[in-house]
């Protein structure tokens, strides 16, 4: 749709060569989803495997500080797993659970908000009071709610094994209405539009019409919501996983990577803690960052082209 | 006119703007009443078109005249009343039905840059319309008759890889006249064509509108405000105020000589080139509003010869000696 | 009669991020007290930024790189802001096409028109300022005004917004009025109501108007003189009956054949090929030369100036002879 030229010409590629902030954000999340991706390669140790774990390398201060060892740069945690391996598999579970709960919520939202903001009537007020509905509820208490249910159907050591895809279920279905409200609001600002009209009175069919017509001019305000949502998602995550809710200390995302480490922080393994605090904060800001960025570069209002 | 294409009869369109279920409760005279409101945009407008002819239709801001081109595209259903297409109603047909009829009947709009989707190519402006009504075309085939029309609307058909932003408004609405004419229309609906563009740009599209008319026997349906342009172009005006036509007549008896006060206030309002003294007959108040419709004529508010007929019963198109129809009845009383 | 306003090559230029583009190129005219001068042209001809570069409100990018626009010896382009406000709105007033941005939605026409007094004029009373809103409410012939000025914009038509707009630019007496486009957002019968009103205003309170429009016709029924501008420079400018009758430039002359009115009907229109260039890309010399039908060599090289054409009208175009006592 827009070619590499135009991107070189456009608005948003002119804006973002002069937003410092932008770029390094950019950067950081960049270098830290590949390292996320590139985990079994990056990593110094494997977490997972119970073979390089010694429990008699437990709660080791990171190389700078007093008693630090070369071998575990950043430490190791109350189990001796090297710090800086555990939290980058944290991380690429954080991400992953962060990017899917995402692409579900979109799938979804984008789906109800398209054909209830284009058909209207009964569907449209439907579906945007099940958003009100949705969202007037605590996404913590439904995952409470499920998850006490569904670990007493499945039972707590297995658990552990459907962590991610109940995570990735829960967060997903409970934000979607942020994405059905948001298409919904730009399908009505283009379905007046007179391209639109052409487009009927060219004979297409509606689903067409929305599809291929109307649906590319709503994918700025998705974009820009995107990038809040992931953030969303992953403090969500961090937040289950920190009230014990998600997942098991075996394979920890970086907010159960938190829970592990809280109660040794008054003990003076402060590390355990806040080293995967840090980290998500960065992870969390940069996408951030770049989201505030799109939303002043689309938003209209701003735009002085 | 005996090859009619085009058949109005006693159409009416009328707007539910009541919004929800507790917009429409309202309280009078101590009861609680559920009540919708309507905007009565087209009420009881009938006409002819023939083939090869241009019919303008001409009113002020609101009048209803783009709800009247819409309506017969079949963008809005109509509440009441007849469109026929060579003979055959099309008011009620559904999608699929409708679809032999979408490519004799095109439309053209205001706004050159709302009109082309922002995010297609002109090529996929163009060639998805033509591939949609004709499938068994190749891709050959397809794009010479994109190149035969961009350069028929006097375009490059070199710029058909570009987007709608890289154009001007004047070369968007060639384009938007190219999209209209790829699938080969008869009639053509045209809402305001050239009043977004500049003065210099309004006469290359009106010229180009007229070449293709004779170039492929095109009907149009050209709806505007601005009665010269409409002067210039049409074979046959119909004047609406407030829904309803009230005056409908060939293009030169009516410039010559209107007979519906409101079309003498509307032309007494054109401003001349030459200047000189205003002849500009003031109309009293303002056009009411389409929801609560005045009784009797819809104009009995501000014309300067309304009695107490006016006031009571709505007047009918009735045709003149000349030809011409006019909803009058001081006209028809011989007062006017 | 005496000078009003002396605009004097005018320079306005835009510092965008592709670079820095000139908006108006050397514009120059002079308005008599009580004077109704028409500046005419397309859209992107500069004659908006123009008006608005007399009471200083160019918007950011844009900036007046230099001339001068000298208004009873005073030049507003080296005002301080301060100097500015007090008079624009007050011996400078101006009318914008559409009456929703000037006026205030959530306040009473009332109070809108006794602010603007109260602000231009401190001490004014509160009855003073009532009594002058009702005067001019009058004057631009609005039915009850006592009754309006306790109403809200929105309870108005598009017209009688546009009156109220007029009575709050004559509240402080302007001297002058600037009206970009004044009712081009309305129908034919209220733009012939609203013009007839201004042209009232201005022979009876002997006030100056610069009327902006891309609407000859209009212009032709107002001004006493216009002045066409074409891709940032004035290319004809005269008496209004002179230009429109009998127009020297070839521009000018195109736009008038190209008016539905100036050809028979069912004819082709006289176009004028080509569009005007953006500003980012206007052609070396004359700025018209890749459209106009007499090009000559000299038009591709250098920009001509104003001279004066066969009947007293001044054209800038190499199709006549300069003189040399001209100024």
């Amino acid at each position: 749709m827009m070619t590499f030229a135009g991107f070189k010409d456009s608005f948003l590629w002119y804006s973002f060569k002069r937003d410092k902030i932008a770029i390094i954000s950019l950067l950081v999340l960049v270098l830290l989803v590949m390292v996320a991706v590139f985990a079994p390669l990056v990593a110094p140790y494997d977490p997972y495997d119970p073979e390089m774990i010694d429990i008699m390398n437990s709660e080791i201060p990171p190389v700078w500080e007093d008693g630090g060892e070369k071998a575990f740069v950043l430490g190791t945690d109350s189990q001796g797993r090297d710090m800086l391996s555990t939290m980058i598999y944290g991380m690429r579970v954080s991400l992953i659970i962060g990017f899917g709960a995402v692409a579900l919520q979109a799938i979804l939202g984008v789906f109800i908000g398209l054909f209830a903001g284009y058909h209207g009537g009964f569907l449209d007020s439907f579906f945007m009071r099940a958003a009100d509905v949705q969202l007037s509820f605590s996404y913590l208490m439904v995952a409470i709610f499920m998850s006490a249910i569904l670990q007493a159907i499945v039972g707590v050591a297995r658990f552990g094994e459907i962590a991610v895809p109940f995570l990735i279920l829960v967060i997903g279905f409970s934000q979607w209405p942020q994405y059905a409200r948001t298409v919904r609001a730009s399908v009505l600002a283009e379905r007046n539009k007179e391209y639109v009209e052409a487009a009927r009175v060219a004979g297409f069919p509606s689903a067409q019409i929305i599809i291929k017509q109307i649906f590319p001019n709503t994918l700025s305000p998705i974009l820009v919501l995107s990038t809040i949502q992931v953030a969303n998602a992953v403090m969500s995550e961090a937040a289950l996983s920190f009230l014990g809710l998600g997942m098991p200390i075996d394979r920890p995302s970086l907010g159960s990577l938190i829970n592990s480490g809280f109660e040794f922080i008054f003990s003076g393994a402060w590390w355990i803690t806040a080293l995967p605090g840090l980290l998500l904060v960065i992870l969390v800001l940069s996408i951030n960052m770049l989201g505030d960025f799109l939303r002043d570069v689309f938003n209209p209002k701003l735009y002085k082209g | 006119m005996n090859d009619t294409l085009l058949s109005v009869k006693n159409l009416y369109k009328h707007f539910d703007i009541s919004g929800g279920f507790l917009d429409q409760i309202k309280f009078s005279q101590g009861r609680l009443k559920c009540e919708k409101t309507w905007v009565k945009a087209v009420n009881n407008v009938s006409f002819d078109l023939a083939a090869g002819e241009t019919f303008s239709v001409v009113g002020e801001s609101g009048c209803g005249k783009s709800t009247l081109g819409r309506t017969i595209m079949g963008l809005y259903p109509p509440n009441g009343g007849e469109i026929s297409y060579r003979g055959s109603r099309i008011d009620g047909l559904d999608h699929k039905q409708l679809l032999p009829y979408r490519k004799k009947m095109q439309m053209v709009f205001q706004d050159p840059y709302a009109s082309l989707n922002p995010r297609k190519t002109i090529r996929q402006a163009l060639a998805d319309p033509l591939r949609f009504h004709n499938p068994q075309l190749t891709e050959g085939e397809i794009k010479d008759r994109i190149d035969e029309v961009m350069l028929q609307v006097g375009s490059d058909p070199q710029w058909i890889s570009r987007m709608p932003h890289e154009f001007s408004g004047g070369q968007r609405q060639r384009i938007s006249i190219a999209r209209a004419l790829i699938v080969d229309p008869e009639f053509i609906v045209a809402d305001e064509p050239i009043s977004a563009l500049d003065v210099s740009i309004q006469a290359q599209i009106l010229n180009l509108m007229m070449d293709l008319q004779q170039q492929r026997n095109l009907a149009y349906l050209f709806i505007a405000h601005d009665l010269s342009v409409v002067e210039h172009l049409s074979d046959r005006v119909g004047v609406m105020y407030l829904g309803t036509v009230c005056e409908l007549s060939e293009t030169g008896i009516l410039f010559e000589q209107p007979r519906h006060p409101y079309t003498q206030a509307l032309m007494s309002a054109i401003p001349k080139l030459e200047g000189g003294a205003s002849t500009h007959v003031r109309l009293k108040g303002e056009v009411p509003t389409p929801i609560n419709l005045p009784s009797g004529c819809v104009f009995h508010g501000r014309c300067p010869y309304v009695n107490q007929r006016c006031i009571d019963e709505i007047p009918q198109l009735n045709r003149l000696d000349d030809g011409r129809q006019v909803a009058c009845h001081g006209v028809e009383e011989g007062r006017i | 009669m005496s000078t009003l306003l002396e605009v004097k090559d005018l320079v306005i230029k835009f510092a965008l991020r592709t670079g820095e583009v000139t908006a108006t190129n050397g514009v120059s005219f002079t308005l008599q007290k009580g004077e109704r001068l028409g500046l005419v042209g397309e859209s992107g001809a500069g004659k908006s930024v123009t008006g608005f570069s007399i009471i200083n409100l160019i918007s950011k990018p844009g900036y007046i790189a230099s001339g001068e626009v000298d208004f009873q010896g005073e030049n507003l382009a080296k005002v301080s802001d301060e100097r500015m406000r007090s008079l624009r709105g007050n011996r400078i007033s101006m009318i914008f096409q559409d009456p929703m941005m000037t006026l205030n939605p959530v306040l009473t026409i009332g109070t809108q028109m006794t602010e603007t007094l109260h602000q231009h004029n401190p001490g004014m009373s509160q009855d003073e300022a009532r009594n002058i809103a009702l005067e001019k409410l009058r004057k631009v012939y609005i039915p009850s005004p006592e009754k309006r000025l306790a109403q809200f914009p929105h309870e108005f038509s598009g017209g009688m917004r546009q009156r109220i707009i007029i009575a709050i630019a004559l509240l402080t007496d302007p001297e002058l009025i600037i009206a970009d486009e004044p009712t081009t957002a309305l129908d034919v019968t209220i733009q012939a109501e609203i013009m007839e009103l201004l042209m009232e205003l201005c022979e009876t309170d002997d006030m100056g108007l610069i009327l902006i429009t891309h609407d000859l016709a209009v212009v032709g029924q107002v001004t006493q003189n216009i002045a066409v501008m074409y891709a940032g420079s004035i290319v004809e400018k005269g008496a209004t009956s002179q230009v429109i009758s009998d127009p020297q430039h070839p521009y000018t002359q195109g736009l008038i054949a190209a008016l539905p009115q100036s050809s028979r009907q069912g004819e082709r229109l006289n176009q004028i090929p080509g569009m005007m260039p953006t500003l980012k890309d206007i052609p070396p010399g004359c700025s018209f030369n890749p459209r106009c039908a007499h090009v000559m060599d000299v038009c591709k090289i250098e920009v001509p100036q104003l001279r004066v054409g066969k009947n007293g009208n001044l054209v800038a175009c190499y199709l006549y002879p300069l003189k040399k006592e001209q100024r």
